[in-house]
């Protein structure tokens, strides 16, 4: 069974549907104790980096001893940014630190002036990828296949980047390390490519 | 490189797929849920519901074909029309939608925008605006565009780019910018508009009313400034299919997703 950590930063049903989709089944845990007996743990999230704070310290550390432990661990969308040390968004909260660097803003000349070219935040919409090397997530997938982005805020391209993409700048869109991997962009709402990568991972737990 | 998105609009009404011509003479279209899995396998970038009748007690069927079209999709997936209220829009969002849409609404209670927002994020929040050209303004040679609510039956003392700006400093992740004159007449979309919404907020606009030919399409991504354009009418009747307008797209140079 795989958990689907809910706390409560916004809406879980896409997430849902598509690992029933892939054959998962998937139960959302009450207390950070069943952490223990997940066959892997997914952390979604859209939205404000701040309701990262649902996670409590209890959360943190019994996802925590769990990757350490080689449970397969997914971070989605905010879940990716929370892997990393932290966000501008909201400074004051930490992540996870499983991944080195913390989320910035997209860079924006704002409004005015070259209107065609300039970049509009959030950045929304369908995005291609480039692999920097062969990952157990992106297995399978062409590079240049497109997937669904919506956030405000990016990692940095890392070591353990296994896709990126470029947006002004280049940033993180998946990181794997091991057992612990993450997705910035919207598996569950990427088509055909999402359901595959979701696939991947599940087949790691 | 982001692509522009292509969007369908499927507006429903009593659970079917119906389309008019300036809001007004539905005819049906046919079955949500036939239509979304259609689109999915053409390759559509997202799928807006529009509840073009939405009632108070109409939010129950409205869950009803959120959630059959929602059955057929891996993409975002919006809803608009009769999101009144907090509660409106969590149902939209409980049955499966990825976004709610606000219209009347949001010109009625604009606090509305920002406490779904917080509650679920900007990504989750879109604006609708429905404008007309209202003349030049009495100091300018500028088109000026007012702003409709209530489906285009009820004027408004807003502008259409003073609202959207309004709206984005409020919380909206996008806007949804229909131009009530070009609405399914298939004259194409109306350009200066989407432009000047587009260039006065840095949130994503997506373009609507009047799509006829692919070439509308090109028109609205080049000289309106559109980071998105939706359409009911040429694809729900299979006039023209959603790769075929991708091709057309890339082929101009257009980044799209094929």
């Amino acid at each position: 069974m795989i958990a689907l950590v809910d706390y409560g930063a916004g809406n879980l049903a896409s997430v849902r549907k598509a690992l029933a989709a892939v054959g998962a089944e998937v139960w959302t845990p009450a207390a950070p104790g069943e952490l223990g007996r997940a066959a892997g743990i997914i952390v979604p999230g859209v939205g404000h980096f701040d309701a990262t704070r649902g996670l409590t310290a209890d959360w943190r550390a019994a996802i925590a001893a769990a990757a350490a432990g080689g449970t397969p661990l997914l971070g989605i969308c905010v879940g990716l940014q929370w892997l990393f040390e932290g966000s501008e968004e909201a400074p004051a909260v930490p992540g996870l630190g499983v991944f080195p660097g913390r989320c910035g803003l997209i860079d924006s000349p704002g409004p005015k002036a070259q209107a065609p070219s300039r970049l509009k935040v959030p950045h929304v919409g369908w995005n291609s990828l480039t692999m920097p090397r062969p990952s157990t997530l992106m297995a399978g997938i062409a590079p240049g296949t497109q997937v669904y982005f919506t956030h405000s805020y990016a990692a940095p391209v890392i070591a353990d980047t296994v896709a990126s993409c470029e947006y002004g700048v280049p940033f993180s869109a998946a990181v794997e390390r091991g057992n612990v991997a993450a997705m910035q962009f919207h598996p569950e709402k990427s088509g055909p490519a999402g359901l595959r990568m979701l696939a991947n991972w599940l087949r790691t737990s | 490189m982001l692509s522009k998105r292509i969007i369908a609009c499927l507006d429903v009404r009593d659970g079917k797929v119906v389309k008019g011509v300036n809001f007004e003479g539905l005819r049906e279209a046919g079955d949500p849920a036939a239509l979304a899995r259609r689109y999915n396998v053409e390759g559509i970038d997202e799928i807006v519901i529009l509840d073009v009748t939405a009632t108070v007690e109409a939010r129950q069927a409205r869950a009803h074909t959120i959630a059959a079209v929602a059955r057929e999709i891996f993409l975002p997936l919006a809803v608009g029309g009769g999101i009144h209220s907090e509660a409106d829009a969590a149902a939209a969002i409980d049955a499966g939608a990825d976004k709610v849409s606000l219209n009347t609404a949001a010109l009625k209670t604009p606090e509305l925008i920002t406490t779904l927002a917080k509650r679920y994020g900007s990504q989750a929040v879109i604006v609708a605006i429905d404008a007309k050209v209202a003349g030049p303004r009495p100091d300018a040679t500028d088109a000026r565009y007012a702003v409709y609510a209530r489906s285009g039956q009820a004027a408004t003392p807003r502008d259409a780019v003073e609202w959207a700006r309004e709206a984005t400093d409020r919380g909206a992740g996008e806007i949804l910018l229909t131009s009530i004159d070009r609405d399914g007449t298939k004259a194409g979309f109306d350009c200066a508009l989407t432009a000047a919404v587009s260039d006065a907020v840095n949130i994503p606009v997506i373009a609507s009313g009047g799509a006829g030919t692919f070439e509308h399409f090109a028109d609205v991504f080049r000289a309106g400034h559109a980071d998105a354009a939706l359409a009911a009418s040429i694809f729900h009747f299979n006039e023209r299919s959603v790769v075929e307008l991708k091709e057309f797209l890339m082929a101009t140079g257009i980044p799209v997703r094929i």
